[in-house]
């Protein structure tokens, strides 16, 4: 087992620790990989960043109560509740 | 039941609308997702008066936006699914044979408070418009819709591999384009 990763597998390892927990062997590559590499260093933190990023636009969105249905979509939405219940 | 559903839309539809547009980033997506989900509350006979309405509701919905969701990335031509089977190759664009970057990533001037900044979220959005549609979705999925890698698999009918390379190039994808138009604005 080679203890040095590529930046190529370390942004891969990155990637996948936003989705999974690292394997015990992959995490100790990694830290040790990033200890010495400044660019990987601000890729791990601008995944993270874009991570925190998107789910900041989910709630903006969710909480946004002036995004509302149209009065259009909502006669069309309930003809279709009608015609579904005749 | 009949009045009940229609009370439903008025009372909940804006708040459902607002759920799945936040996670499908399309108004008529969106509207298709709460209708769907009308219509699926009116054949269910699930509800439980001790749960509210509107968690109901939204239990159902969740539903609905992965089924666009899945829709939306098998309607893509397969001539990207071919790609799909190339990426190794298509994943080198950002490193040269040794596995070193071929363009470092720059570190981005962020203040502290970057995320409150409408400028920093409207370039991410406009960056997760230029994602190719199939990756856009599968990104939506796990990083907003928070689906896991296992879900994911098992709705879109793809390998666990196919799922992180897609996720992977989305992300590549994103933070390039991120730091290209940050530093140019």
């Amino acid at each position: 087992m080679k203890l040095m990763l590529t930046c190529k597998q370390a942004s891969q390892i990155i990637s996948q620790s936003l989705d999974n927990p690292l394997s015990r062997s992959d995490r100790i590559k990694l830290k040790f990989h990033l200890f010495i590499c400044n660019a990987c260093t601000r890729f791990n933190q601008q995944l993270h960043l874009i991570k925190t990023a998107v789910q900041r636009m989910k709630l903006e969105t969710e909480n946004d109560t002036t995004i509302q249905l149209t009065v259009e979509a909502k006669a069309r939405i309930n003809q279709a509740i009608d015609s579904k219940q005749h | 039941m009949n009045k009940n559903v229609n009370d439903w839309l008025n009372d909940h539809g804006d708040y459902l609308y607002r759920f799945a547009l936040a996670r499908l980033r399309d108004p008529h997506q969106a509207e298709d997702a709460v209708q769907e989900t009308m219509l699926a509350a009116i054949k269910s006979n699930s509800f439980e008066g001790d749960s509210s309405a509107r968690t109901w509701l939204t239990g159902i919905l969740k539903h609905k936006i992965i089924d666009l969701q899945r829709k939306h990335i098998r309607e893509q031509p397969l001539s990207d699914l071919i790609d799909l089977d190339a990426s190794d190759t298509s994943m080198d664009d950002f490193f040269d044979k040794s596995g070193h970057w071929l363009d470092k990533p720059q570190t981005l001037d962020m203040p502290e408070n970057v995320l409150e900044q409408k400028q920093f979220l409207s370039i991410l959005s406009s960056c997760m418009d230029k994602l190719p549609a199939k990756l856009a979705a599968i990104f939506m999925m796990r990083d907003v819709h928070e689906v896991d890698n296992e879900n994911i698999c098992k709705e879109l009918d793809i390998t666990a591999t196919n799922a992180w390379v897609m996720l992977y190039r989305a992300r590549m994808g994103l933070r390039k384009c991120l730091e290209i138009n940050w530093i140019a604005g």
